[in-house]
């Protein structure tokens, strides 16, 4: 591999260490050192992965592959001092690996695991000259612990990702806005709403009004067991949002808490069309809209 | 039937740019504000600054009304004033800050001014309670025959 | 800037294309004004989907255009609030009393169909 002035400089500061021939040359036969015996070394590792009972959720050909591609990242980490391809391949790593459910303590034990394999190595090749284990055990174990940090903190980051994106998901899946009939949309609200979801909540509605051409919506609260002045103001805003598009408002489900929460924030509620339950307020809406609505009984009668 | 068209955003007319907006070492926008067309020079300004910091789009809606207020505020008012726009952050946030000042001729009570009812659709209303109401936070300063300084943030929701 | 008013059956439609300063609301004013003595319209639609940003001044000059053109007979519409602008309105506390508001130029059409009705013997002057 191709070292320039600068990858030197890169390893040596990485390596903290010594006078810089004196480290650039430890590194160079500590590399040489994990070159030479890549195969081995990393069935060890395999070997110990499984001992421990880590990546279970993954085959044995898999974990092969993945080893071995984080043991060569590693190598030329350390070679050339450079982190950015070892924090690509481990953001790339974490991608393929979440969805399969490895965890965090997973990828934290198995880098620590190579990091221990390397090390007994070193043990093992310069157990007959102590002074020269010590020097490039000096020059190894920081290196090396920068390595693993860098695995796990971008494993970790990752899954932060992918959490946030699933929260936001639930969150737009857990307030459809669905259009019942022409010209008719249902908001049922489920779960405790903070501000955030409030925001989207309106936004989504908007959004919904415009593209079915809506011109009643029926927002449903029996769902909500809560609400605090803060979202509370939010409903009443999107019910005026939405009139300044033309639609009219009808709430269902409203109980005695919430309807005194509103109250306390200065809504009259005799302005605001309420209706006891979600059947009721479709049939208000239904009305408002001109449907004349049958009850069954009086269909069979006329048939 | 008539397809709504899309939003046409103002064009910030490119030579006035040059005059009267210009960016200070703490980074900051400021526009000078003396007839209508500086409101929506400095609107269009604060809709590309919360656009920037990654505000909704809604916000930044939001961001350049609250603007349009305080900027009309100066004009009706003042006759002339500037508009300031910067950034702040604080606990890993991140926010606009709007600093709107003249020496105009102050207002008298801004208790009243800030009451609600004092920008209802027939009166002369300062339209400030409502900027009260969305910015996070909110300053107001005035001092009659001296002018009147409003500072507002607003903080990008997490 | 001029606003185009452009005559649809009994109604007129003003589209307002960017933001008006004090100047061209008083023209647009006077020439609906005139407009709507003019040609007798029974109704005006504002379409407001071109703007981006609605302020107190925005909105209490739409109210004050909806009371003096009721004076002249005719009732008014607006058209078009952006979604975004809605939330921005509402949440400033800025209400357009005494004005109907509508998603479109054709829910405002059916509106004034509703509100006011042409008059079947229509416009034409007799003799």
């Amino acid at each position: 591999m191709v070292r320039t002035l600068e990858m030197e400089a890169t390893a040596r500061s990485m390596m903290d260490e010594g006078t810089p021939a004196d480290t650039s040359a430890l590194l160079t036969a500590l590399v040489d050192h994990l070159h030479k015996n890549r195969t081995q070394l990393c069935e060890e590792w395999a070997k110990r992965i499984t001992a421990a009972r880590l990546l279970t959720a993954m085959t044995r050909d898999e974990i092969f592959a993945e080893t071995t591609a984080v043991y060569n990242n590693y190598v030329d980490a350390l070679e050339s001092g450079a982190l950015e391809v070892l924090q690509a391949y481990a953001r790339s790593l974490s991608e393929r690996i979440i969805p399969r459910g490895v965890e965090t303590h997973e990828v934290v034990g198995i880098v620590l695991l190579l990091r221990d394999v390397l090390a007994r190595s070193l043990f093992a090749k310069y157990q007959n000259d102590f002074s020269m284990l010590n020097r490039i055990l000096d020059a190894y174990e920081p290196a090396a612990n920068r390595i693993a940090n860098t695995v796990a903190v971008g494993f970790v980051q990752e899954r932060e990702r992918v959490i946030r994106e699933q929260q936001e998901a639930i969150r737009v899946l857990s307030t459809p806005v669905l259009q019942v009939r022409e010209r008719l949309l249902i908001l049922p609200i489920i779960g405790v709403i903070d501000p955030q979801r409030a925001r989207q909540l309106t936004e989504q509605l908007l959004r919904g009004i415009r593209t079915n051409r809506a011109k009643v919506v029926v927002i449903d609260i029996t769902g909500v067991p809560v609400m605090d002045a803060t979202v509370a103001n939010h409903l009443v805003q999107t019910v005026e949002a939405t009139r300044l598009l033309g639609a009219m408002v009808i709430i269902t489900g409203l109980s005695p808490e919430i309807a005194q929460t509103l109250v306390t924030i200065g809504v009259d509620l005799s302005k605001m069309n309420t209706v006891g339950d979600l059947q009721g307020g479709i049939e208000e809406a239904e009305r408002l809209l001109g449907y004349k609505v049958h009850p069954i009984g009086e269909l069979a009668q006329s048939a | 039937m008539a397809k709504a068209p899309r939003i046409q955003y103002e064009p910030a007319s490119s030579s006035r740019s040059v005059e009267m907006s210009t960016k200070d070492g703490r980074g900051e926008t400021r526009v000078t504000i003396r007839k209508y067309s500086d409101i929506l020079e400095a609107r269009q300004k604060g809709r590309e600054l919360a656009g920037e910091l990654g505000f909704s789009s809604t916000d930044c809606t939001l961001i350049a009304t609250a603007i349009s207020e305080l900027a009309r505020n100066i004009v009706l008012y003042a006759g002339q004033g500037e508009i300031r726009l910067g950034t702040s952050s604080q606990m890993g946030n991140i926010g606009v800050v709007i600093r709107a000042s003249d020496k105009g001729p102050g207002i008298h009570n801004i208790r009243c001014a800030m009451q609600d009812g004092f920008s209802t659709s027939r009166g002369l209303g300062l339209g400030l309670p409502g900027v009260k109401r969305i910015m996070d936070e909110f300053e107001i300063s005035s001092r009659v025959g001296m002018g009147t300084t409003v500072t507002a943030k607003i903080w990008k929701p997490r | 800037m001029e606003v185009p008013i452009l005559k649809q059956g009994a109604y007129l439609i003003a589209s307002i294309q960017s933001a008006l300063e004090d100047e061209d609301l008083m023209l647009l004013r006077n020439a609906l004004i005139t407009q709507v003595g003019r040609t007798r319209a029974r109704g005006v639609i504002v379409d407001v989907t071109a703007l981006d940003v609605m302020d107190s001044f925005a909105t209490r000059t739409l109210c004050d255009l909806a009371y003096i053109i009721r004076l002249r007979g005719a009732e008014m519409v607006i058209v078009g609030i952006q979604p975004e602008v809605a939330v921005a309105l509402a949440r400033l506390g800025l209400k357009l009393e005494g004005v109907a508001t509508v998603l479109d130029l054709e829910e405002g059409l059916a509106y004034l169909n509703q509100k006011a009705p042409a008059s079947v013997k229509g416009n034409h002057s007799r003799g």
